[in-house]
């Protein structure tokens, strides 16, 4: 199990400071995790740190490819502005 | 802990009166109200004295950027080079880049007294980074400056870190003091490995700045507080923030406008929440001032700034360019000391000269605000050419430095960015609108239409005193006005023509 970073992601090192198991490395266009190092923080926290403290919307998806942090959750912006700005999808 | 603060209140509460810097701003005394080792630490910083940052240069270098708070007026995916404002950058450095951008740019530039790391995150949530880089420059140049901007969430973990780096300047930026008026600013914050959302989360962002602010100033290091006027939300708050913040020792408070555009994609910009008015602006700070120094020069630039505050020259120092110079640095060491020393001689002399009351101007004569399109201290620009307009008072007790007005829109988004497609008429329609509540323009040289559209708007173009300097120009025209006795309420007619 594993998490991953989508083309969200804007590059600003907040989940590669906080991961616990330095699964998070920079690659182009946008960082990466290291699935074989990814625990998604079980035994360590009691959420996957890099989605506790990514401020993009849409950045992280699990293996179902399910968002941890999807439309709005963070910004509170209504779903209908998102739409309206080009700033919502459904999936990653 | 209480420090005493600068005063540039009104000229009459001044020492002296009037405002006799050949720029813009502070009394030149007002300084001089600081016991000497709180003067001599500000008056070369650009970003902290008025006075200062017509001669003195900083920088920012972008190591910082991750963040633990989410602001509602802060968008983290927004990258522009045609943009100045708070969170942006178009190279992020790592600390070893961000030291040879440094040491080059102060020897280009020998007036550079400052480095300042302010994001685009919060250097604070980039603990490595930032000391990393102050660490190897204090080393390599220290006669630089260090200063930081944090929104304050980590602030008390690291004050002894400050301490020891030997940064004595730090900004905080504060916009309430009340968790219910902070959770519509701050959506949530990474606090304690959780993400905590509204309230809650408000309420320990708050606790933590109080906290890192009477920590900071009980060790003697300088703090400047930040607000962000957000109308609606946090106006009338902040004149409590305001009295909070001097009684523990801040020395300065920079009460700065909300940029909101929706093409920022920020929440504030998606929801239309309005940008203050110059006027707004104007009366919160001058409502603040009764209670501590308040900042009217601040341009709230970049976190990679370069230069003079008001004059970004960041795209001289991209990474590419500062690869291929060849920099000398011990001269640079050197030349660096001539120049700021004699700045400082300059500065002195002077501090030790005030200016007279203004004669000549009848008694209960209402104060004009003008407008002046100005470079370098005098009535230096065109009207059609000025990117920004300084706004002055003139008033019996003389001319102070009220605040500056950009004419120009941020970035408008992908399809425009950069291509000044818009019509000419609208946009003079808009600048003429930026001047709201002025009675006269003054400019080096002005076009026939422009002149007409003020006139029409109420507004008085003046392009008598090009090349003079500004504050002697201003008072000028007001005693010109003043003797038409315009100015004194028993006249039905207040407006100028």
């Amino acid at each position: 199990m594993a998490l991953q970073i989508t083309q969200s992601c804007v590059n600003c090192w907040a989940c590669v400071d906080v991961c616990p198991n330095d699964a998070i490395y920079a690659d182009k266009p946008h960082f990466l995790i290291d699935d074989m190092k990814c625990t998604e923080c079980l035994g360590d926290h009691a959420t996957p740190q890099c989605a506790a403290i990514c401020p993009i919307e849409m950045a992280i998806v699990d293996e179902l490819g399910e968002f941890l942090n999807p439309p709005g959750s963070l910004t509170g912006i209504p779903i209908e502005k998102l739409k309206e700005f080009g700033l919502y999808r459904e999936v990653a | 802990m209480e420090l005493p603060v600068i005063s540039n209140a009104a000229p009459k509460e001044a020492s002296g009166g009037g405002c006799s810097s050949s720029g813009c701003g502070t009394a030149p005394d007002a300084l001089s109200h600081l016991p000497d080792h709180i003067r001599a630490k500000v008056q070369d910083h650009p970003c902290y004295s008025e006075e200062a940052h017509h001669y003195f240069a900083r920088m920012h270098v972008a190591v910082a950027p991750a963040c633990n708070i989410q602001c509602n007026y802060c968008n983290r995916k927004y990258d522009c080079s045609n943009e100045s404002r708070p969170g942006v950058v178009s190279e992020l450095l790592t600390p070893d880049q961000a030291i040879k951008k440094v040491l080059a740019v102060a020897a280009e530039i020998p007036q550079m007294t400052v480095l300042g790391i302010a994001g685009p995150g919060d250097p604070l949530a980039n603990p490595a980074r930032t000391f990393e880089t102050f660490e190897q420059l204090s080393e390599k140049a220290p006669d630089i400056k260090l200063c930081v901007s944090t929104n304050g969430l980590s602030l008390p973990q690291y004050v002894d870190e400050i301490a020891k780096h030997n940064i004595d300047h730090v900004t905080i930026t504060i916009n309430c003091v009340d968790p219910e008026v902070g959770a519509k600013i701050y959506p949530w914050i990474y606090w304690n490995n959780k993400r905590i959302f509204g309230i809650e989360g408000a309420k320990i962002l708050i606790e933590q700045q109080q906290k890192g602010l009477e920590m900071l100033t009980s060790r003697g290091i300088l703090v400047k507080v930040n607000s962000v006027l957000i109308p609606g939300v946090n106006d009338e708050h902040l004149k409590e923030v305001s009295k909070i913040v001097k009684a523990k020792g801040a020395f300065l408070h920079n009460v700065m406008p909300l940029i909101a555009e929706p093409e920022h994609g920020t929440y504030y910009g998606i929801m239309e929440q309005p940008e203050p008015t110059p006027e707004q602006l104007q009366d919160l700070q001058d409502a603040c001032a009764g209670d501590m120094a308040m900042m009217r020069h601040c341009r709230q630039c970049r976190a990679d700034a370069v230069g003079l505050v008001g004059e970004d020259r960041g795209d001289e120092f991209t990474m590419d360019k500062i690869d291929v110079m060849d920099v000398d640095y011990e001269a640079a060491m050197v030349r660096r000391k001539e120049v700021h020393d004699s700045i400082i001689e300059k500065l002195e002399a002077q501090r030790g000269h005030t200016k007279p009351k203004p004669q000549g101007i009848p008694e209960g004569s209402r104060p004009v605000l003008m407008a002046v399109a100005g470079k370098n201290g005098l009535v230096a620009e065109h009207f059609g050419h000025a990117k920004e307009f300084l706004i002055y008072e003139a008033s019996p007790d003389g001319v102070r430095f009220i605040s500056h007005r950009k004419t120009e829109l941020y970035c408008g988004g992908m399809d425009s960015c950069g291509e000044g497609d818009e019509e000419p008429d609208s946009l003079l329609d808009r600048n003429i609108k930026v001047l709201e509540g002025c009675e006269v323009v003054l400019c080096s040289k002005i076009g026939f239409e422009p002149w007409g559209k003020l006139e029409a708007a109420g507004i008085a173009p003046n392009g008598e005193h090009a090349m003079e300097p500004i504050e002697e120009a201003v008072m000028t025209v007001y005693k010109e006005i003043a003797a038409t006795g315009r100015l004194l309420p028993s006249t039905d007619s207040l407006k100028v023509a």
